[in-house]
């Protein structure tokens, strides 16, 4: 019994409290800020901020919030390969584009 | 073995991601849209951008991401066996989520004031270019926000649900696949904003 006991709570202090997440939230607000400011910059910058600031605060969510962090490599795989895919009908699209 | 439950919550937890993988590819379909039509039509997505409210969209973007702060610091109370803070962290997200519908209800309706929507006469008089903005404009952001409401309503059932004991610190595989399905509309919302809002 206290075996048990002693596995949940150290099942419980595995789990990341509420500070950790709290970090994450300031940390994407922060990447809004940055964002929104590259985008008054013009429009290439924007872009740029899309396609790189963008991604990263998905990341920090998926990573985070979703517990990604903490699963093992099945659930990992699966998103991957989801997120693989997505890109390869993105490169395909502007492959077909760019010899139009 | 009388009153014995079964219980997989890690299958439980890998189902509901093989139905956002489904949900991924779902907006992700949307988004490739989007890109070959603003390779397209550059300079009508730019003047459609500027018809649409960036203050609007960066506060609800906060509104979002904050929902989503809230409702995993639910799990975190919820595994401290917190009841009282898990239910109040939830009711805030219900809270924010009706407050993102309501700051969208106000963008929507200056649109259609001015007669940016589908099957408008305004917009019918507007480049194809400006015609296919707004198209992806009220399909991207009203597929979402479809999403948000019934992300409020599984909340709301989550919330009464840990009222009632029936998600507690031992069982709260629900509350858990319900966060992961708010993150995603988080997520998507992510990308949403820069799309149309910053770099159109």
């Amino acid at each position: 019994m206290n075996a048990t006991t002693h596995d949940a709570l150290e099942h419980v202090d595995a789990h990341p409290g509420y500070g950790t997440f709290v970090k994450v939230w300031a940390a994407l607000v922060m990447l809004t800020g940055l964002l929104v400011w590259m985008s008054h910059f013009g429009q290439s910058y924007a872009v740029w901020g899309l396609l790189t600031l963008t991604p990263l605060k998905a990341g920090l969510v998926l990573y985070f919030f979703m517990h990604l962090r903490y699963e093992g490599p099945l659930l990992k795989g699966v998103i991957l390969i989801a997120l693989g895919t997505l890109l390869i009908f993105f490169a395909l699209l502007f492959a077909d584009v760019a010899f139009h | 073995m009388t009153g014995h439950v079964h219980r997989d919550d890690q299958g439980a937890k890998l189902g509901m991601w093989l139905f956002l993988v489904t949900e991924i590819v779902l907006f992700g379909g949307l988004f490739i849209a989007y890109s070959y039509m603003r390779h397209r039509y550059p300079g009508e997505f730019h003047l459609g951008g500027e018809e649409l409210n960036v203050t609007l969209g960066v506060i609800n973007t906060l509104v979002l991401l904050t929902s989503s702060l809230t409702v995993v610091l639910s799990i975190v109370a919820i595994q401290r066996a917190e009841r009282g803070r898990a239910i109040a962290f939830l009711s805030t997200t219900v809270v924010l989520g009706l407050t993102f519908l309501v700051i969208k209800g106000f963008e929507w309706a200056a649109k259609f004031h001015h007669g940016l929507y589908p099957g408008a006469a305004h917009l019918a008089t507007l480049p194809p270019g400006e015609q296919v903005f707004f198209g992806l404009y009220f399909t991207m952001t009203g597929l979402h926000g479809l999403h948000v409401l019934v992300g409020i309503c599984v909340l709301a059932v989550l919330a009464v649900m840990v009222a009632t004991r029936s998600i507690r610190q031992d069982r709260y595989i629900h509350l858990e696949n319900g966060g992961l399905y708010w993150h995603l509309v988080d997520v998507i919302w992510i990308f949403l904003l820069p799309l149309f809002y910053l770099a159109a």
